[in-house]
């Protein structure tokens, strides 16, 4: 958890101050260096001393690819519930819907063999196209009836494609997809699976796009109609939004991220399977956009970073970690003798998992990098004149 | 109004609306004349919030219809029940049908492009709810099951309005919340956002220095960066006007846009609506439940009492009505 | 300008009530009647005997749904958080009950009733005050920080408290699935009309009484009154003197014990539980609550039975894995036509 050391929070928000005082047409340019450095510097962490016991280079890379996939379902369901504040708790369904459109569009189970490029965009559009299905009859709903409208969507996706057998080869999942071509550009043809640097830099490509695309969104006529709609719905409408149809956007725009992402991830796998997109992935996903952030395209990129690696790493670590202390076996009144080492950590995975999220909740309750307006509203309730205050100088600096 | 030739830009017909049992505004027949600005008064819970959202295309009404400059805008339909199966009928049809087709397919091939022509539909179908394209609402309205214009429709046909208890987006800074008013006269698309079009740029540029025009307008200059809910409460007041106007509005609703002024504020605001006519050449109509701030401003004042309207006239005339005098001073004797 | 309220009439909720009852049983009996190819199997009396153990079993999971749907609308009426964790009190619920009656040394059907008694009051109240307490810990130590916080913050930390339970229960307890020994011996009570298994009886009457005392308590008492208006307005009640944060405990409290409550309905009546039942079960008795109109009592009882009609009524057709898409799609439709639920009330937002 401690290998998100590039982008302390002093560093990030340096980065983040320097994108919003450049101008529009530099935005784009401060994401392509940002992300560049980013990506340079994070597999030499392999390098450092308590990472580099954890696996080789090629692990960490591989992870980080992984990761990479989880960073983009962020940014798309940030769109969702940062930018519109609508609630959507199923979100892991498009990122199944872009799987399986890869499972379709590239496998030995249809035989179709559709470049995987291709696939890309049709797995962003199928997943937006089943966005729009659900997003129409229900976003005329308040936010929690929209909230279990998502959160039962999300669990149907992975029943159907559980129980629709003949189509979808049930449990046993599609196998055989076909690997990204990439046309003997460095010398690469088929991507292949030992290496996981054409996957780190695909899915680096990709997220520089998504980022680039949403930050001009945000920033634009649509951009303002989220946030009147996230503030007060009733007033956006009569200040001449169309509610519902910005509402449908946001959500086509987050199901297509998250079908890219869906894309993505069962290439590099190889397999679909209805297990891989369960509630706990939508649920992950929300945590990574709450504590990054709501609102905040690169804090929500950290928050999934920082989650991520917390679930695939520092949890597994920790065991070795305190195994490798050498805590001698000690004695408790009620429960006895105790053996930290002897602790399988695995186990307590979720656990640990469920008391991060608590803790950091409770000391963060506005996410780690709270956009401006965000911090606005939390302290609009706080309602303490000092930070009232504090947010008027801000807001006059800023001018 | 016979003594203007222009026929009235607003026409409330008969306008009813119950909830559950309570008769909030009873058969009101109501217009506005093009150019003047009309008060609506009345006692606390007279009714006339509820009259102001039914015209804003808020609540539907129970009885009766408005037309805004000559469009029948808002009227309850004889089937509006039926208006959420205008939602799910067609697509479940489409969608069966896809599916009928597809599992009866020989090949996979034709199965596939079916359930992606059965998607297209759907979401056809339902791209014509949200939008509803003139001829989706004469039909809709054809077959009696038209739902009044929504809120958005009203200011896209030239209705601004502000708010009672001010509701301005208080995350946002003054310029924006202006800009936000601007959004139905914009035209540049997500795809223009995207490319970074020169649509994009020079409407952000117009929509920016229309903006700080609209703030000075009303005596915000300089505030144009300072985040809404940091404002004064007489400076939100002004700003919900400055975002209103934004949206080019032909009319423009005001609800009870003084309330909790002092005499010096609530002077400079009349000035205010004033010089929005003069020199914008707006209609306004004007809800009030203190009789002295639209005296001095109004062209015509309209009494409600418990839902019904029981005087209209001159300001003159309605102060002189002795039923006026018993809503109010009946009201103020038992309070 | 008052909220709207529905207005129903006087006799419209039991009438609506009893025919959605009989059509239910007709659905039910079509079903039962009709084989997978579309042909007569069976005879008709045979059939009305069948589905009259599927129409009484329908009622029994709908009861048991609507028991965890309460703790739902509850918290939500009062606080508006979809409280996650609540499923996984159920949970525990049915781990301390299996917990009291294994110690008890209950290993199957008891014929002595002063003892079967004794162990059902044990079983029920101590599972009650161990999730109402439960609830209450985790209220305070997990949402009470957090209620001026961005709206979203308590729901992650409800998520969190949740895989912390989950994860509680498989390592320390079991991570499979545990047998609960039932102690009510099942016989079938012909009551005229029809017969009933006496754990069906038992569960139903248990929860309705469950709930008909919720209703009293919340209209007639002084603490039912705080949490009415605590529900409609927190500032105000505040201002008239209600105690928010012991309103809003006793909330808690009262919701998770009837989830613990549930939790004993679900040994008694399914004789099992699972770390994981939490979450499934948690999902179909939010959508009760929802399907009902959140953040109304009675609401969340009907959906609760709805959704077990729902199930049943997807067995008896042989569509039995397809029961969550089905739930779901009635959800959906229902919400197109009354976007609050069936008897939520229909938002008219005030300008």
């Amino acid at each position: 958890m401690t290998d998100t050391r590039r982008q302390s929070p002093s560093g990030l928000r340096a980065v983040t101050g320097r994108i919003g005082s450049i101008a529009g047409h530099h935005q784009s340019l401060t994401i392509l260096v940002g992300l560049a450095l980013v990506g340079a510097l994070l597999p030499l962490i392999s390098a450092v001393p308590p990472f580099s016991g954890f696996g080789t280079q090629k692990d960490w890379v591989g992870g980080f690819a992984d990761a990479g996939v989880f960073v983009l379902l962020a940014v798309g369901l940030n769109v969702v519930v940062g930018f519109a504040g609508l609630l959507d708790l199923g979100y892991a369904a498009f990122f199944a819907i872009g799987a399986y459109t890869y499972a379709y569009g590239a496998s030995t189970f249809t035989g179709l063999q559709t470049p995987f490029w291709i696939m890309l965009v049709a797995g962003a559009v199928v997943a937006a196209v089943f966005g729009i299905t659900l997003g129409a009859p229900t976003l005329r709903l308040r936010g929690d009836y929209l909230a279990i409208v998502t959160l039962g969507f999300g669990e149907i996706v992975p029943v159907v494609a559980l129980n629709a057998d003949t189509y979808t080869r049930g449990t046993n999942g599609i196998v055989g997809l076909a690997q990204p071509n990439a046309y003997g550009l460095f010398g690469i043809t088929s991507f292949p699976i030992t290496n996981p640097w054409p996957w780190y830099i695909t899915v680096l490509g990709i997220i520089a796009i998504a980022f680039m695309i949403l930050y001009r969104l945000e920033d634009s006529r649509l951009g303002r109609a989220w946030v009147a709609i996230r503030e007060d719905e009733l007033a956006a409408a009569s200040m001449g939004i169309n509610t519902i149809s910005t509402k449908l956007l946001a959500f086509a725009i987050g199901a297509s991220t998250s079908g890219l992402g869906g894309v993505f991830y069962a290439a590099k796998l190889g397999v679909v399977d209805p297990t891989q997109f369960h509630f706990d992935v939508s649920f992950t996903v929300l945590a990574m956009v709450v504590l990054g952030g709501m609102g905040n395209i690169w804090g929500v990129a950290v928050g999934a970073f920082v989650i991520f690696e917390i679930q695939h790493q520092g949890l597994k670590q920790l065991g070795a970690f305190i195994q490798s202390l050498n805590v001698p076996v000690f004695q408790v009144p009620v429960l006895g003798s105790v053996d930290l080492g002897g602790i399988n950590f695995l186990k307590f995975q979720f656990l640990l998992y469920g008391l991060a999220l608590v803790a950091m909740m409770l000391l963060r309750p506005e996410g780690l990098f709270p956009s401006r307006q965000r911090r606005h509203e939390l302290h609009e309730v706080a309602e303490e004149s000092e930070e009232a205050a504090e947010d008027t100088s801000e807001a006059v600096k800023g001018a | 109004m016979t003594d203007n030739a222009k026929p009235p830009i607003l026409v409330a017909k008969g306008v009813s609306k119950h909830f559950g049992g309570l008769v909030a505004v009873n058969s009101v027949d109501f217009d506005v004349p093009q150019g003047k600005i009309v008060s609506l008064i009345g006692p606390n819970g007279a009714g006339k919030t509820t009259f102001f959202n039914i015209i804003a295309g808020l609540y539907e009404p129970t009885h009766g219809s408005v037309s805004f400059t000559g469009v029948e805008m808002i009227a309850r339909g004889r089937r509006s029940w039926a208006e959420p199966l205008a939602w799910v009928v067609p697509p479940l049809i489409i969608a069966l049908i896809g599916l009928i087709v597809a599992t009866a397919a020989s090949s996979t091939a034709l199965a596939a492009v079916t359930i992606l022509v059965s998607l297209i539909l759907l979401i056809s179908a339902f791209l014509l709810a949200i939008a509803r394209p003139p001829f989706y609402l004469r039909l809709l309205t054809r077959l009696g099951i038209f739902r009044s214009a929504r809120p958005n429709d009203m200011v896209v046909a030239g209705l601004g309005r502000t708010f009672q208890n001010i509701r301005l987006f208080k995350t946002m800074t003054a310029r924006d919340n202006v800009m936000v008013g601007m959004h139905s006269r914009m035209r540049s698309t997500p795809v223009d956002a995207v490319l970074r079009s020169r649509r994009h740029y020079r409407e952000e540029k117009d929509a920016d220095a229309k903006a700080r025009r609209w703030l000075a307008f009303v005596g915000l200059a300089g505030k144009e960066n300072e985040v809404a809910r940091n404002l004064a409460y007489g400076d939100q007041r002004r700003l919900e006007i400055a975002r209103a106007l934004a949206s080019e509005p032909k009319l423009l609703l005001l609800d009870e846009p003084t309330a909790g002024m002092n005499p010096s504020e609530t002077a400079e605001m009349t000035t205010l609506f004033g010089r929005i006519r003069t020199e914008l050449g707006l209609t306004i109509l004007l809800i009030e439940h203190d009789m002295r701030v639209v005296m001095g401003v109004s062209d015509r004042v309209t009494v409600l009492d418990h839902g019904e309207k029981i005087a209209e006239g001159t300001s003159q005339e309605v102060r002189a009505n002795p039923r006026v005098i018993e809503a109010y001073l009946g009201k103020a004797a038992r309070a | 300008m008052s909220r709207p309220r529905p207005s129903l009439g006087r006799w419209r909720l039991p009438v609506g009530a009893v025919i959605a009852l009989v059509v239910a049983f007709l659905i039910i009996l079509f079903g039962t009647l009709i084989g997978p190819e579309g042909t007569i199997q069976m005879t008709l009396g045979r059939g009305v005997q069948l589905a009259e153990t599927q129409y009484i079993n329908a009622l029994t999971v709908g009861a048991l749904y609507a028991l965890v749907a309460l703790g739902y609308t509850m918290v939500y009426g009062i606080i508006e958080l979809i409280n996650f964790a609540h499923g996984d009190v159920w949970m525990v619920g049915s781990f301390a009950s299996w917990w009291v009656i294994t110690s008890l040394g209950v290993s199957g059907p008891i014929t002595d009733p002063v003892w079967l008694v004794i162990v059902l009051i044990l079983a029920f109240s101590i599972s009650m005050v161990a999730t109402g307490v439960l609830g209450v810990i985790i209220e305070r130590f997990a949402y009470r920080p957090l209620r001026n916080a961005p709206r979203l913050a308590p729901l992650i930390t409800a998520i969190g408290v949740s895989y912390i339970l989950e994860n509680l229960i498989e390592n320390l307890i079991s991570d499979s699935i545990v047998t609960i020994p039932r102690p009510i011996p099942n016989t079938e009570l012909n009551l005229g009309l029809f017969s009933i298994g006496s754990v069906n009886l038992f569960v139903i009457i248990m929860a309705v009484a469950l709930m008909a005392a919720l209703h009293l308590f919340i209209n007639r008492t002084r603490l039912g009154r705080a949490m009415r208006s605590t529900a409609a307005d927190r500032d105000a009640a505040q201002l008239m003197g209600v105690n928010i944060n012991q309103t809003i405990a006793v909330t808690f409290f009262i919701g998770s014990a009837l989830a613990g409550a549930a939790g004993v309905v679900q040994g008694l009546y399914l004789g099992y539980s699972q770390f994981q039942i939490g979450f499934y079960g948690g999902l179909r008795a939010f959508t009760a609550a929802v399907l009902g109109g959140i953040g109304n009592t009675t609401g969340a009882a009907i959906g609760g039975f709805v959704i077990g009609f729902l199930e049943v009524t997807c067995n008896v057709f042989g569509y039995g894995k397809w029961s969550e898409a089905f739930v779901f799609a009635t959800l959906v439709l229902v919400l197109v036509f009354r976007p609050t639920g069936i008897l939520g009330q229909q938002q008219g937002d005030r300008a």
